[in-house]
């Protein structure tokens, strides 16, 4: 078992979560991903004081540790908007349009796929294949299913989306 | 033959006796509800019904006494969410809060006529389940359910009666094959394994499931993990293997988390863990997580992000069998292919191999999905006709609209065409027609969709999913790709088409690994079943779908 001398970035009690999963895995190189993992379920993202103490901590060059981030499409090195935009676009939503769905839906938020909104609020992404194939084409407003979508109406049901979150949050 | 622990009770005995009180506590129910919690049920709204079932259930006196459960899938997602009466197997669908009271109001009765959807319909009836045998039918969270409907007896079995050599050539004679999608002979590859020279030795569950149109490893994983465990269990014993992992993608927390309660519930009754059901044999099991990179799905790609690096493949040999995780002997399968491994301990090898065809035994679950009537999860014989398959099955195409093709295999696979409708749907006959079996996700396409699109659609996924590690795939998908975008835009020239062909011919047989090698397929097959289309697309600047924005001078004067 290895240990750790590294210290966290700040005294933020939440690191301790980040420390009990590098610390049952000893601290190996082979924790990396799961670390990553934690550090974003805890604090939504990673940024790069994260991601020093994470190289640190398990004995990593940063360069490593960077590599590992940028590699993965999961790891977001930004912070997200509390909301979220996803569009399908696996191979059933794709033979129904969902490339056109996507292109309304960056309109009506004014936002290109894999940003968050100018108020930091909604972050709009694609996923392939959200596993409701029967509803092609599937638009996700904060994991709810948008349903009968169209590329003709998919704009108000956004925007109708948008205006709901703005009134409660 | 593994040594048996002195003790009193015989931990198997105890495993009954759980099974026992189980079976005991379920008929003090005349009737139990399962309503379906898989994601897709889930995201339908299943857990609303399920909390008002209970909450009626509790609230009412039903005669003969009713249980509620959370189950699996019964594969009709399109009628999702779905719920399902055992024993008297009556399912319903597209249940509403509001429907539980005259459900619970019919419960030994008469179906509900407007919610029931009788199972004797060829969706139903045409299916063969081994795989999914008890999905929908036991709580996917609870152990003790599984162990009542037959769970871990095949485990036992192998432990206590089978020598590790013997289930090797259990489900070598059976003629298993690996789901994933290669289709590599389940038998041989564990032999090798269990052959291979350490004391130290790892088996690995892909459960990455990276085809961008598929999701029946995760209806495993979600419905009934422990059916999972105890494929992956016996492997273990088989090939002599003391830790395990299974890596599950990221997309699908519910399965990380079901999985996770799976393998704690397991580790409890020591069908994992120190010297498992009393034998000498010991082995763990750990869950690992991607992040979301579709090369991961390929196996020394998972074996490097296992080991907490970029998920880059490595050339072969040596294979994983030889030399995996940290170097020593690993064997990797798929989720369904461990799924069938307890039906096939329990059964016996002549059993599995009297089902499917000469060279491709057993049943495959399929994601049917695309232009087709009933869209779900289906598990059917091999051997069986994609006619049969969509017309029976999938209840033909909707909107009167005319089949065009069935794309199997995902983004390593190729699209079959009317004319082939009849073919048996197996190993060999999908691979002689340039398609492949791949993991199970087939997409149904009408007279609307346009194949070049297609091809597109698939080459820009391969591209972004390249990891960049050799030239041919990260430069080679790309240049593809462009050209595929300079057809669909109507400014190539047949010239473009005779490099497209070349470029696809370099891209296959110089990639590193299955990624780059088998992304070529998809233009490959639909060049070979639809050319028609390319040229339409070259010549005539025309697409005869009216999908692909072509700049021909004809719409740039439209558009001005
Ligand atoms: C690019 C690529 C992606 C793959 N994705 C998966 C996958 O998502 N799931 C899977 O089981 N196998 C996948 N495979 C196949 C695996 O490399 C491996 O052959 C398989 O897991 C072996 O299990 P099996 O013999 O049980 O099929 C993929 C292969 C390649 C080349
Ligand atoms: S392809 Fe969009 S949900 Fe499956």
């Amino acid at each position: 078992m290895r240990i750790s001398t590294a210290s966290p970035p700040n005294d933020d009690k939440r690191w301790r979560i980040v420390n009990a999963t590098m610390r049952r895995h000893g601290y190996q190189a082979h924790a990396l991903i799961e670390t990553l993992h934690t550090i974003q379920e805890t604090f939504g993202y990673l940024d790069e004081s994260a991601m020093r103490y994470a190289a640190a901590s398990l004995h990593l060059p940063l360069s490593r540790v960077y590599g590992v981030a940028t590699f993965y499409n999961h790891f977001m090195l930004k912070p997200k908007g509390v909301h979220s935009c996803v569009v399908c676009v696996g191979t059933a939503c794709y033979i129904k349009n969902s490339n056109h769905i996507v292109k309304q839906v960056e309109r009506a938020l004014d936002v290109v796929t894999g940003e968050t909104t100018a108020d930091g609020k909604i972050s709009l992404s694609v996923a392939h294949c959200v596993g409701m194939c029967w509803l092609a084409p599937v638009l996700l407003l904060d994991d709810e299913a948008a349903t009968d979508l169209t590329p003709e109406n998919t704009v108000d049901k956004v925007e109708e989306w948008v205006a709901y979150v703005n009134e409660t949050t | 033959m593994s040594t048996r622990r002195p003790e009193h009770r015989l931990p198997e005995d105890e495993l009954e006796l759980v099974s026992q009180q189980e079976q005991e506590a379920k008929q003090q129910y005349r009737h139990h509800v399962y309503v379906c919690v898989g994601a897709a049920c889930l995201s339908a709204g299943s857990a609303d019904v399920q909390a008002r079932l209970e909450a009626e259930v509790a609230g009412r006196s039903i005669a003969g006494g009713c249980a509620v459960h959370g189950g699996g899938c019964r594969g009709l997602c399109v009628a999702g969410p779905t719920v399902t009466i055992e024993p008297d197997n009556v399912l319903y669908g597209q249940i509403k809060p509001d429907d539980v009271a005259d459900i619970l109001d019919n419960l030994g009765g008469q179906p509900v006529e407007r919610l029931h959807r009788p199972t004797d319909k060829p969706f139903f009836m045409r299916q063969q389940r081994i795989v999914l045998e008890l999905a929908g039918k036991v709580n996917s969270e609870r152990i003790e359910d599984y162990l009542a409907n037959g769970g871990y007896t095949s485990l036992i079995k192998a432990l206590h009666e089978m020598t590790p050599a013997q289930v090797i050539n259990e489900i070598s004679r059976s003629g298993l094959r690996g789901r994933g999608g290669a289709g590599f002979p389940t038998g041989l590859k564990w032999r090798t394994v269990a052959k291979a020279e350490g004391d130290v030795k790892y088996v690995v569950c892909n459960g990455d499931e990276g085809d961008p149109g598929a999701f029946m490893d995760r209806s495993v994983m979600d419905d009934y993990p422990f059916r999972l465990l105890e494929g992956i269990t016996i492997a273990a014993y088989a090939v002599g293997a003391q830790q395990g992992f299974i890596y599950i993608r990221a997309e699908y927390p519910l399965s990380v988390k079901r999985v996770q309660n799976a393998i704690r519930q397991a580790r409890k009754m020591n069908l994992i863990g120190d010297q498992v059901v009393g034998t000498s044999f010991n082995f763990d099991l750990k869950v690992r997580v991607g992040a979301g990179a579709f090369v991961c799905g390929e196996e020394t790609a998972l074996l490097a992000s296992i080991e907490g690096q970029r998920g880059q493949p490595r050339p072969r040999p040596p294979y994983p069998a030889t030399s995996g995780l940290w170097g020593h002997p690993t064997l990797i399968n798929n989720v369904e292919t461990f799924a069938n491994v307890p039906a096939i301990i329990r059964n016996g090898a002549a059993w599995f191999a009297g089902i499917g065809t000469e060279q491709s035994k057993g049943t495959k679950v399929f994601a049917l999905t695309g232009k087709i009537a009933h869209s779900g999860l289906i598990e059917v014989p091999m051997g069986i006709t994609l006619r049969e398959i969509i017309y029976d099955i999938g209840g033909g195409i909707p909107n009167g609209k005319r089949f065009k093709a069935a794309q199997t295999g995902g983004p390593s696979g190729g699209c079959i065409p009317e004319s082939h409708l009849d073919i048996s749907v197996d190993y060999e006959a999908l691979a002689e027609i340039g398609s492949i079996m791949g993991s199970g996700g087939m997409i149904i396409m009408d007279e609307d969709t346009c194949m070049v699109d297609v091809a597109k659609y698939f080459m820009k996924f391969c591209m972004e999913e390249s990891c960049g590690k050799c030239i041919p795939c990260r430069v080679g998908t790309a240049q593809i790709y462009h050209l595929l975008e300079k057809i669909t835009q109507g400014a190539a020239t047949m010239a473009d088409l005779e490099l497209l062909e070349e470029l696809c011919d370099v891209v296959k047989h110089t990639s590193l690994c299955g990624l780059g090698q088998a992304a070529p397929n998809p233009v490959v097959s639909t060049l070979r079943f639809f050319r028609d289309e390319y040229i339409a697309h070259i010549v005539d600047g025309h697409c005869p779908t009216g999908i692909c924005p072509l700049q021909t001078p004809q719409n740039a004067i439209e558009e001005s």
